[in-house]
Parts: structure tokens; sequence; C-alpha cells
């Protein structure tokens, strides 16, 4: 379980004393830059040649991804707007990670989130602005939390493997949401598609100045740099590092392994309820089925590419976001179907974590390598 | 007896004649896991491989008439999947569980795209047997109309846990699962061994797959699978590697899946959503009964990265 996270090179014991150690630095975090972009462009390429055996032309297709995704103010905008609720979802996934654990069912943690960040809006009706959305944001925080948490729980105490149980979970958050929200908290008005009673308009969570994209963008990156700060500058984070590459030195410490796993993994949680809690303040005013948007799967992929990096997810959920806003496009222009942003989000999962075989393989990253002469 | 008044006792009929339709992919899903995770892999992917294997079926029964035929592409497609699983997680660094995870959604998106084309046209079913035409009761006959591929899956079953203890290619593979090492003395190459395991073990939830869509529910949708494969794979790990745990828990399994529609049947309706979750929480509440963090599994093998 533990090689599928990254985790940087060993210290060199030996040798290479005669290099700077800027440079030896420089030259490992040229690998975590390099190989994950290689792995991107062959990914890429490999897509081309599929679209090209499908009888279209790749060079459109990445004309139209850039006009979709990248090319104007007006769909920056709108990548920004789909980046939002990745760089939450991807968190979801990073932050267990870094523990060594592989939790791919924050969709649950979204759904939840969004559906309890509904419930306390329209029941807190009347109440203060920016009291009822702070009460959204924590109940879409805790929803998620406990979600997640639970599987960080269920896998330190039980030992029940979290891969398989945050996906069924998922599916369970899922199933729950459509009988709240086709039922209890249904709307009556909503006719065609079963949702919760709309917010009010003075609770919902307006733009950045400036922008048409909503505030959840801001709060996804101040959680990603609080994040990597945990990760990086904190003991927990160091005490999380150090349980992820080894649960039994860990112990032998003296950390607490147990409340680790389920802080990190309910703060991971919380982060997708939040998410959740965004979608709904933001997008689509009530709780309903557009929740389960594939944003927690997209996030899996957003982390990996990220290697679990918080403060590398930023720009990699853009990237995403802007290929998932292309989709429509590509889908209009080129008469493909929408899943071909799927199948290329596929391809680029399978090449990304294919390139962890050369992580430490290329000499001149490895500054092990350079004095012995090999 | 009247045909229309056997009144709740539908919902225990209905429940069997569920957990027969509805446990077949199950049962060709978890035993071909078996038959990888007792190699020492494991294949989250199965997920991808079934939604994918459903929607090949499908196409080629479309386009060729025959329901075999396309059973056998999906089989087909399944094994490619495997192997392609199987090949690149022998290589240093790659992590078999992520993979998994990868071809979940490679699979399946793969799937909606070729797929596209086939959600109206009708296809030919796989034939079913009726052994219910002793009774005059259209529920009974309902609920014993048994396809064919179910009866395939449970004679798998009893041959593959016979061939795992009697079988020189059952031995060599639980060798590869319990030691890569003691393998590698024997002269073997535990990543071949895997490598056909993982094959075998995604041409049959290739044909898990067909039985979804040229059976039961019988058509080709997007949603045709939901987590399937997924339950399949924990499903293995309760039935600790055993095919015939393997068959009962997906007997089981089926009718868990069963008791939303059986309930509906007899005009339940209320919390129709929370019994449709019932096959995940079912799942959910067996791993942690059956998982502890004091003792391995009995019967995990060796070098299976889940139980690590």
């Amino acid at each position: 379980m533990v090689d599928t996270v990254g985790t940087a090179g060993a210290p060199a014991l030996f040798g290479a004393r005669n290099y700077p150690a800027a440079l030896e630095w420089a030259a490992r975090q040229a690998e975590a830059f390099v190989i994950p972009l290689a792995a991107l462009i062959v990914g890429m390429a490999l897509f081309s040649v599929f679209i090209a055996l499908v009888g279209k032309s790749p060079v459109q297709l990445y004309e139209t991804m850039w006009r979709g995704g990248f090319g104007s103010w007006f769909s920056i905008q709108n990548s920004l707007s789909r980046a939002a609720p990745l760089l939450l979802a991807a968190l979801c996934v990073a932050l267990p990670a870094r523990l060594g654990l592989v939790v791919i069912g924050g969709e649950g943690a979204i759904v939840l989130g969004g559906v309890a960040a509904a419930a306390i809006g329209v029941a807190a009706n009347g109440a203060p602005a920016f009291l009822v959305i702070l009460l959204m944001g924590v109940a879409g925080v805790v929803a998620g939390g406990i979600w997640i948490g639970a599987v960080g729980a269920l896998r330190h105490y039980r030992a029940v493997n979290e891969t398989i149980s945050s996906l069924l979970m998922a599916y369970i958050a899922i199933a729950l949401m459509n009988h709240l929200v086709e039922g209890p908290l249904r709307d009556p008005a909503s006719l065609n598609k079963p949702s919760t009673e709309p917010l009010a308009d003075a609770y919902r969570i307006g733009n950045i100045p400036g922008m048409d994209v909503h505030w959840g963008l801001v709060v996804g990156i101040l959680a990603c740099v609080l994040s990597w700060l945990l990760i990086e500058k904190t003991r927990w984070g160091f005490a999380a590092r150090i349980a992820g590459g080894n649960v039994r030195a860990a112990q032998v410490q003296g950390l607490a392994v147990g409340p680790l796993i389920v802080g990190f993994t309910g703060l991971a949680g919380g982060f997708a309820g939040l998410a959740g809690m965004l979608e709904v303040g933001a997008v689509q005013g009530s709780a309903n089925a557009s929740l389960a948007a594939g944003y927690g799967y997209t996030g899996i992929l957003v982390a990996f590419l990220a290697r679990h990096n918080p403060l590398a997810i930023i720009p990699v959920a853009f990237l995403l976001g802007g290929i998932g806003a292309s989709g429509g496009l590509i889908q209009r222009r080129m008469d493909l179907p929408d899943a071909t942003v799927l199948v290329l989000q596929g391809m680029l999962f399978v090449v990304i974590l294919f390139s962890e075989t050369f992580y430490g393989r290329f000499k001149v990253f490895n500054p092990d390598l350079w004095k012995r002469g090999s | 007896m009247d045909a229309t008044e056997i009144g709740l006792w539908g919902v225990p009929l209905a429940i069997l004649g569920g957990a027969i339709r509805v446990s077949t992919p199950f049962i060709f899903v978890s035993l071909g896991e078996a038959i990888t995770e007792r190699s020492g892999r494991i294949n989250l992917g199965l997920e991808g491989t079934l939604v994918f294997g459903a929607m090949t079926a499908y196409a080629v029964a479309v386009m060729t008439g025959s329901p075999w035929l396309g059973l056998l592409a999906a089989a087909g497609a399944g094994l490619c999947f495997g192997l392609f699983h199987g090949w690149i997680c022998k290589f240093r660094g790659v992590n078999d569980i992520a993979i998994g995870i990868a071809l979940m959604l490679f699979g399946s998106g793969l799937a909606f795209f070729f797929g596209k084309p086939f959600i109206q046209p009708s296809a030919p079913d796989l034939p079913a047997i009726a052994f219910g035409g002793w009774s005059d009761i259209p529920q009974v006959q309902a609920a014993l109309n048994v396809n064919i591929l179910f009866l395939i899956g449970a004679a798998l079953a009893v041959f593959l846990w016979w061939a795992f203890r009697n079988t020189r290619a059952g031995l060599i593979v639980r060798v590869v699962g319990d030691s890569s090492d003691a393998a590698r003395a024997m002269g073997l190459n535990p990543n071949t061994v895997r490598l056909l395991a993982t094959g075998v073990g995604g041409a049959l939830a290739g044909i898990g797959g067909a039985y979804l869509s040229l059976y039961y529910p019988g058509s080709w949708t997007e949603r045709i699978s939901s987590g399937q494969g997924l339950m399949a794979v924990a499903l293995v790990i309760f039935a600790r590697w055993n095919p015939l745990g393997c068959f009962a828990a997906a007997l089981l399994f089926g009718g868990a899946g069963a008791l939303g529609p059986a309930l509906q049947s007899v005009g339940v309706t209320q919390g129709y959503y929370l019994f449709y979750a019932a096959p995940y929480i079912l799942t959910l509440i067996i791993m942690i009964a059956t998982s502890s963090p004091n003792r391995s599994l009995a019967g995990a093998p060796g070098e299976l990265s889940i139980t690590k």
C-alpha cells in the first residue's frame, strides 16, 4: 500500500558530497516536475492516436480543447469554476495518500456535504446571511468529514480496506441523497428534477469581484495551501508522513496512528463536503442529483497527477477543469460522444501511474547515482 | 391457489428469483477476481471490464444477431483488459490497486464512448431454461426461469474449487500468490503466472458484463453496473478466496440486490432508494465483520497487497 504514494527520494547517505546541496535539491525537484509532465504529453499523444483511429482529427481536437478550456477569458473563467470543486475533491485523495491510504470515495462526501448544507440553508431561513453561509459550510465539512473519517476509522480499528469501503460508502451516500431529495427534503415544486427547496438569494455564494468565478475557487486554493502547510510544516504532517512510510515505525516512535488516520481522513472528507456545499451554495442553489457530477472521480486523477502534493494540485485542477470544460464544445463541434473526456482522463491516469516506474531511474535526476559512475 | 393471490409470499419468491438473476454477474466477476487474487494481484479494474464487456457484448450481438458471438467478444475484450493490467503491474513502482482504479475509469469511459450508438437498438437475449414449468403460478415460473450462464457459473465455481486443490495449474497459481520467492525457487516466473491469472480474471468479468446487457437487465445503458464489479472484489475477500464461497456470497448479494424491486412489486414504495443501497450496505457490514486488525485473514494469499 505504501508505494502508491510518492515520497521524495531517499537522502544521499554516501557520495555526491562535491556537488552543491542546492543542485541536488534542484535535481530531485526537477524529477517530480519533468516525469509527470512527460507522462502528460505521452498520454495526450496516445489519445491523439485514439482519436485518429476513430476517424477524427487530433489537431482539431486539441485546438477545440484549447478554445473550450483556455483560449479566451470566458473559457478560462469556465475552467476555473470547474477547478474549484476539483481542488477540494483532490485533497480528499491527497491527504489520506500521505498516510499511505488510497481513498477514492470523495464523491460520497461531496454529495452528503451538499445535502447537509442545503438542509441547513433552508432550515435557517431568516437568519443573517453570513451566519447561514457559515453554518452551511460547517454542515458540509461535518457531513463529509464524518463520512470519510469513518472510512479511516474502519481502516485503522477494523482493518477494512479503505479503497473498497470508501467507494461503497460513495454509492450508499448517493442512495441516501436520492432518498432525502425525493422524500423528506423534497421541494414539492420541483417536478421534473427532484430537489431540496431552493436557497434564498441572500444565502447564495457570489462571484469573486471582477470575475465570473464564484468564491469557491479562493476557498479551494486556500485549502490547498493550508494542507501543504499542514503536511510540510507541522508536527502532525511530519507524523503523518512517517506513518505513511511505515506504520510500525510510527507506532514504535509512540505516534498515535489511530487519531492521526481518523483526523487526516476526516479533514479530507471535510474538504470534499465543502466542495458539495459550494456546489449547492454557488452553482445549483439546491441539492439534487447534479451533485454527483463526477468531481470526486476526476479529483482522484488530479491528486495522482499532482503526486499528492497539495500545491501541485492547484495547476493540475485548472488543467483538468479546462479539459472538462471543453467537453461540451468537443461534443458539438466534432460530433464526438461526451465520454471523450472520460477516455482522455482514463488514458492520462494509466500513463501517469505507469510513469511511477521511472522515478529514480534517470541519472540526471538522482544525485545518489552521480558519483558512483553507474 | 389463485395465481394472483400469493400476496406476501411473492416477496421471498421474488428475492429467490432475483438472487438467481442478479447473482450471475457477481459469480463470474468474483470467480475471475478469485483467480487473480490467488496469484497475488488485485484487479479493482474489473468494474470497468464489466461495463466494457456489457457494451461489447451488446454491440456485437446487435450487429451479428448472435448473443453467443457477443458473449465471446465480451470475454475477448475482458481478456485484453486483464492482460493489460497484468502486464503493466509487473513494472517496479506500479501499484496494482491504483492501476485498477485507473482502468475502472478508463474501461467505463471507453464503453460510454463506443456504446453511444447502441443505447437505442435491441439485441437478442441469451437463452434461459424454464425450470418452473411444473407450476401454474406465473411468479414461480418467473423465479425459476434460469439463464444458462448461471448454471455455467455454478459449474465453474465447483470446477475451480477442485482445480485449485488438485491440478498443477491451480497449485502454480497458489504458490505464486503465497510467495514470489518460493515460486522463483521452483523455476516459475511470477509475472507470467500473474499475467495469465489476471487475463483469465478479466475474461470472466467480461462474460459477467455480457450477462448484464444480454439477459438481465438486458439492455445497454451507461448505468448498467453501478459498482457490481467492485462489490464482487469485496465479495472475494469475504469468501476467503474460495470459489464455492464466492458462489454462495454471490447468491447472497443477488438476493440483497433483489430486495428493493421485490418489495416494490408488492407495493412497498417508501424508502425505495434505501433498499437500493442494500447490497452496498451488506458488503460494507460483511467487510467490517470479517476483517480484524489483530490477525491476517485466514486463507489470504501472502503476496496480496490488500491484506498486507
